[in-house]
């Protein structure tokens, strides 16, 4: 466990502090001359923008990516730090974004692979069940982590990193899996830590959980530091500004729907599905309607049913009754996806290599991919491949894609181009109904803020669009109406301005109005 | 009595059959349990046979030519290796590559030791234990390979579950990536599990040409580098499970001869089938639980994996 | 200083097609180390196995007959592997073409039948599909891996025809060797140059690669097939079926392979026996991941490996080299082709990073 140490004064080094660091990938300068400290006992946030650098510059710090120039210093002296395992001996340990665990394998197991231990599992877990038990951290060690919420993995990862004794904890994102009331608790913990000395870096575009918990932060903007301040000091907006560069953009003011003018163009009643993978998530009496010209917003933690009803929605997983999913007033339960887009569906799905776009084929074909039974793309059975160009330029032009051109491969574009040029591709099919999933995940400020004025012009000619995240600020910014999933159940939407943050933490916690108590523990993803 | 000596060596038939599957099986789990997916196994274990025959005739020992096999099984796992983790070529074309190249190969080498008559692997008897009934000429008087094949599969089942090594050979066959970013060097372990696997091939191979039927025939394993991949999937990834896909297989083959020696009415062609159809029919009745496969498959399992540094 | 691998943000077109060209020539760079090594003087056996095949008008027949079976069965392959489905089994299915194709000349025996070849032609194409047919139920009714059953098929098919030319269909006449009766003449494809063995069978061929290149560069089903093979989860996303793209994948794989068997034993070959293919469907795949899985890249690169069988029997008639060599060349070739692909995706960077964060302490 981290040794407490009393408060530092500041002749004292600074725990870590780096010194020019630099790092090239083909093509793009991630870091460039990057010089930060962070002081023993502090909380210190790493603030940026998606693709400022943040992530990367943490994997240098723990050793899984090498620095092309700079100096890291620990505790005042000039170390290389050649791998993880290097990081752990000096006293620091990663809670990973995407969490660096082994499904098939034990909480303990997961925890004996990250300490460099002779330790027997069985021992191990004795200790897991101390700390855990120490730090308000429940977790049981001999369970599967497939059986786990996502909640409950961050846990794991986190024991695992106090097992290491760490004197710096790392955290890419901690919150952006929690749901409201889970992150409270997370910051409890970790101001815990900080009064025993131990020093965190807390990364995140989070701006107000940075200012309620971190003591300074730091901004990184296109790769390089633009400042470091006390958070506390700042307003939201200034951070903001700092770390987008420019005045946080605005949506045009949105024009009010009137709750009884179009009926619904998206209807699920009573959708029952079980999981047809052994990790999924069982569906159970998911109702929800969204009428033309409104925007339904969906939060959750991710894991608790979003890919299940994704794939209900979009006709990938046909469910037994054809009017429990009605699209423009039709039953369609028993349609599959290219039936469901002659009704006027278009989906944007969770992920955008792979499923969205194919990464290997050039944007022409990845038009092609859902816009086949759209302008005549396919005829006879025959690919008019000079229509499918075209309309690729078209989503390009109208949407601001950069990109080489049509012929240029989805992988070789940036993730906001690329979810714009996957937007685009469906909003100019004209769909009456829009389902998407994490429109702006991993997106840069620029891209999202096109992203959601598209989104808002779709509803404004009328669409019914249902937008899935675990974005709470994207949902305020976005919806007319509010609803939130968890453990397979949706809970009935309410207007937006209704709702606060705090309720969707209470329903997200799986505790809904009408009292049913999923389980306990926040956010699980399986109903045991 | 002689229906009891009519058993005996019914089984001690099987088991020899089906030690060959066994070792090429097991070694084809340890690097399938890494993730990756080495469908060079008939080829692995071709040159691995001709290889053992041709060093057995050259030099007259046995041991020698055990090691070789052992060896040249690694040499063509290393080509393997180096393809699909050094270079990141599809795993399954790769594997089909190896396979090609075993039989062109072995055929090549083979050429001048067709016919020619060897002594092979004779059985050793454990004494006190071959005494007794039954168990005891079917267990304890075979040849040493049958008794590493035992041993082998023991002992990989006991480090995969039982040690720290095993536990990081599973966990970068479930996660590469989370094992990457943990600091284990997931392509060096992938390599030397893959080379367990070739070395096991080879093995495998030379047990055909040494034991078996102690002579080189061109293509003699006779598809049983892909049973064994099949095995692998029987036994759901499962070591000990493997034995018993083995021993099932064995059965089945012997069954088999056994009918043809006894005259059965059928032809020995059609007869011949049986052990292919069996293992058709085996993958199909595990495949059908996709729900099992998915939670015992290594997930990782063909997945090239590129470390960026 | 050691080279390393980069990344290349888009795949390299000119590799595409420079890589296959590459492999060819190592191939033959490592068969002038490998008949050195064998003692032979490595340039004579190069030419004999490269060269010499070519120099006479009946070298070129024989290319082309050897190159048709190899064609038609790597491109039905060629429409499976995009669509990830793994057909291995071409082999076996052209056995069961030969079959039912040869059954039929059988049955018409000597008889003049004016519709006998057409109806062969159906019945090898229509065995070779039941073959691949069966992998591709058990895959898609049962989950069960299509590259073990199609294998397996292939050496429950030589069995097959091991039974039926050492049993029932064994010629009254033949002096109890395992073979069939000779076909009569009017279970026979004509010649296209008198006094060469090449036949009809290769204008088959031909319309296949005009055919399969309609189906996988034109058609919306071809565009399906590679989504499918490409990220299977994108093609769940635009309503593409898996199950359908595995049944056009065997079902293309297994009439093509079977129109091979009946393009060999009712062409150069003329009656049905046990050794009826020297590996055509395993070479296939060969031909098609050297043609890069396009049918014009199969014509060329089935063309090369038929030269790799013409090669070998000149070398053992020449320079008395087992005739094995040919399935190493075929396999080196495979060989550097997956390795030289890596430049497809990557280029190589000579020199060291510059890295003083690594060498600060």
């Amino acid at each position: 466990m981290a040794t407490p140490v009393p408060s530092p004064p500041d002749p004292a080094p600074p725990r870590l502090e780096l010194r020019g660091i630099c790092k090239r990938f083909p093509g793009v300068v991630v870091n460039d001359g990057v010089d930060l400290a962070v002081r023993a006992g502090e909380i210190h946030a790493l603030l940026g923008e998606n693709g400022a650098g943040k992530s990367t510059l943490m994997k240098i710090v723990h050793g899984v990516l090498a620095a092309d120039a700079g100096t890291i210093l620990w505790e005042g002296r000039p170390v290389r730090i050649g791998s993880p395992g290097e990081a752990r001996r000096l006293g620091i340990g990663m809670v990973f974004q995407h969490f660096a665990l082994f499904e098939s394998l034990t909480v303990a197991e997961n925890v004996a692979l990250g300490l460099e231990t002779r330790e027997t599992v069985e021992a191990l877990s004795t200790r897991v069940r101390a700390v855990s038990d120490g730090y308000g951290l429940a977790i049981q060690p001999d369970r599967h982590v497939h059986e786990l919420s996502v909640g409950e993995r961050q846990r794991v990862e986190i024991i695992r990193c106090l097992l290491g004794a760490p004197k710096l904890i790392i955290l890419d994102e901690p919150t952006s899996v929690l749901a409201p009331n889970e992150a409270l608790a997370l910051f409890d913990v970790l101001r815990r830590l900080r009064d025993e000395g131990c020093s965190i870096l807390y990364i995140s575009h989070k701006l107000d959980e940075i200012r309620r918990v971190c003591d300074r932060a730091s901004v990184l903007r296109g790769g390089r530091l633009v400042a470091t301040v006390d958070p506390r000091q700042e307003s939201a907006r200034s951070l903001a500004r700092l770390m987008i560069g420019v005045e946080p953009p605005d949506l045009t003011e949105r024009r009010r729907t009137e709750e009884d003018g179009v009926g619904p163009l998206l209807e699920v009643a009573g959708l029952d599905l079980d999981r047809d993978d052994p990790r999924g998530t069982d569906l159970r009496d998911v109702s929800l309607a969204v009428r033309g010209g409104e925007i339904l917003g969906l939060a959750g933690v991710a894991g608790n049913g979003q890919n299940a009803l994704m794939r209900a929605l979009s006709g990938e997983r046909r469910v037994s009754r054809p009017d429990t999913i009605r699209i423009g007033g039709t039953a369609a339960g028993l349609l599959g996806p290219r039936a469901r887009r002659d009704l006027g569906l278009a989906v944007v799905p969770e992920e955008r290599l792979g499923q969205g776009a194919v990464p290997d084929l050039t944007l022409a074909d990845n038009a092609l991919l859902s816009a086949y039974r759209h302008g005549g793309l396919v005829r006879r059975g025959l690919v008019r491949h000079g229509r499918a160009r075209h309309f690729a330029g078209r989503v390009m032009e109208t949407f601001n894609v950069i990109a080489r051109g049509h012929g240029a491969e989805a992988r070789s574009l940036s993730g906001g181009n690329l979810q714009k040029f996957i937007i685009g591709r469906e909003i100019l099919q004209q769909p009456r109904v829009l389902v998407a999933a994490h429109p702006t995940w991993g997106v840069d400020a620029g891209s999202a803020a096109a992203i959601h004025q598209a989104l808002v012009d779709l509803r404004d000619q009328g669409a019914a669009i249902l937008v899935i995240s675990q974005d709470l600020d994207e949902l305020y910014t976005l919806s007319d109406r509010i609803a939130v999933i968890a453990s397979g159940r949706v809970s009935e939407s309410r207007p937006t301005h209704t709702v606060t943050a705090e309720d969707i933490g209470v329903l997200m916690g799986g505790l809904f109005d009408d009292g049913k108590v999923a389980q306990a523990g926040g956010g699980p993803a399986h109903v045991a | 009595m002689e229906g009891l000596d009519g058993l005996v060596a019914l089984l001690v038939a099987m088991i020899r059959a089906a030690t060959p599957l066994t070792l090429a099986a097991v070694g084809e789990l340890v690097a399938e349990k890494s993730g990756v997916l080495n469908l060079g196994v008939e080829g692995m274990m071709l040159v691995g046979a001709v290889a053992a025959f041709a060093t057995a005739v050259a030099t007259g020992s046995l041991a020698l030519a055990l090691l070789v096999a052992l060896l040249a099984g690694m040499t063509m796992a290393l080509i393997f290796g180096t393809l699909t983790l050094g270079l990141m070529s599809n795993q399954v074309a790769t594997g089909l590559a190896l396979t090609i190249v075993g039989v062109g190969l072995s055929a090549f080498i083979g050429k001048d030791f067709i016919g020619i008559p060897i002594s092979g692997l004779g059985p050793v008897h454990i004494p006190g234990l071959f005494e007794l009934p039954l168990v005891g000429p079917v267990l304890f008087a075979q040849d040493p390979l049958v008794y590493a094949s035992l041993a082998l599969t023991a002992a990989v089942s006991w480090v995969l579950y039982r040690t720290r090594a095993g536990l990081v050979i599973r966990a970068i066959g479930e996660n590469h990536d989370a094992a990457h970013a943990l600091g284990y060097p997931v392509l060096v372990i992938r390599l030397l599990c893959v080379l367990f696997g070739g070395a096991m091939a080879g093995l495998g191979g030379a047990y055909l040409s040494l034991a078996y039927t102690p002579m080189w025939v061109e293509s003699m394993t006779a598809g049983r580098g892909w049973i064994a991949l099949a095995l692998v999937v029987f036994a759901t990834w499962k070591p000990g499970r493997v034995l018993l896909g083995a021993y099932l297989f064995g059965g089945v083959t012997i069954v088999q001869l056994h009918a043809q020696g006894a005259g059965l009415a059928v032809s020995s062609h059609i007869l011949s089938m049986l052990p292919y159809l069996a293992t058709i029919v085996v993958l199909v009745l595990i495949s059908r639980d996709r729900a099992r496969i998915r939670l015992n498959a290594p997930s990782c399992i063909g997945k090239p994996f590129k470390a960026v540094r | 200083m050691w080279p390393r691998l980069e990344a290349r943000p888009e795949r390299s077109r000119v590799m595409v097609y420079l890589t296959p060209l590459v492999a060819a020539g190592l191939t033959m760079l490592a068969g002038l180390i490998l008949f050195a090594a064998l003692g032979q003087d490595p340039v004579r056996a190069l030419w004999a196995f490269f060269v010499a095949p070519l120099t006479t008008a009946f070298g070129w027949a024989e290319l082309v007959v050897k190159a048709t079976p190899l064609v038609l069965c790597a491109l039905g392959l060629a429409v499976g592997f995009r669509g990830n489905v793994w057909n291995i089994g071409a082999e076996g299915q052209l056995i069961l073409g030969a079959i039912f194709a040869g059954g039929l000349a059988l049955w018409a025996g000597e008889a003049s039948v004016p519709w006998l070849l057409p109806a062969m032609v159906v019945a090898g194409i229509l065995g070779g599909m039941a073959w691949a047919a069966i992998p591709a139920l058990l895959r898609t009714r049962f989950n069960a891996n299509e590259i073990l059953v199609s294998l397996m098929l292939t050496y429950v098919a030589e069995l097959l025809l091991g039974y039926l030319v050492h049993g029932p269909w064994r010629d009254p006449g033949g002096f109890n060797f395992p073979e069939s009766a000779l076909f009569g003449p009017s279970a026979l494809l004509p010649a296209l140059v008198e006094g060469t063995r090449l036949h009809a069978g290769a204008l088959f061929a031909l319309a296949a690669v005009a055919a399969v290149w309609v189906l996988l560069m034109r058609a919306f089903i071809g565009f399906q097939v590679t989504v499918i093979g490409l990220a299977p989860r994108a093609g769940g996303y635009a309503g593409f079926s898996q199950t359908r793209v595995i049944w056009l994948g065997l079902m293309c794989g297994g009439g093509l392979a079977g129109l091979a068997g009946m393009v060999e034993v009712a062409g150069p070959i003329g009656q049905l026996h046990p050794q009826i293919s020297p590996g055509y469907g395993f070479t296939a795949i060969i031909v098609a991941f050297l043609g890069r899985l396009h049918p014009v890249g199969i014509l060329l690169a089935g063309l090369f490996m038929a030269l790799t069988y013409l090669g070998g029997d000149t070398l053992q008639i020449e320079l008395g080299l087992p005739r094995a060599v040919t399935g190493v060349f075929q396999g080196l070739t495979l060989f550097f082709l997956l390795a030289s692909d890596v430049l497809i995706h990557h280029r190589i960077r000579f020199g060291r990073r510059v890295n003083p964060a690594r060498g600060g302490a």
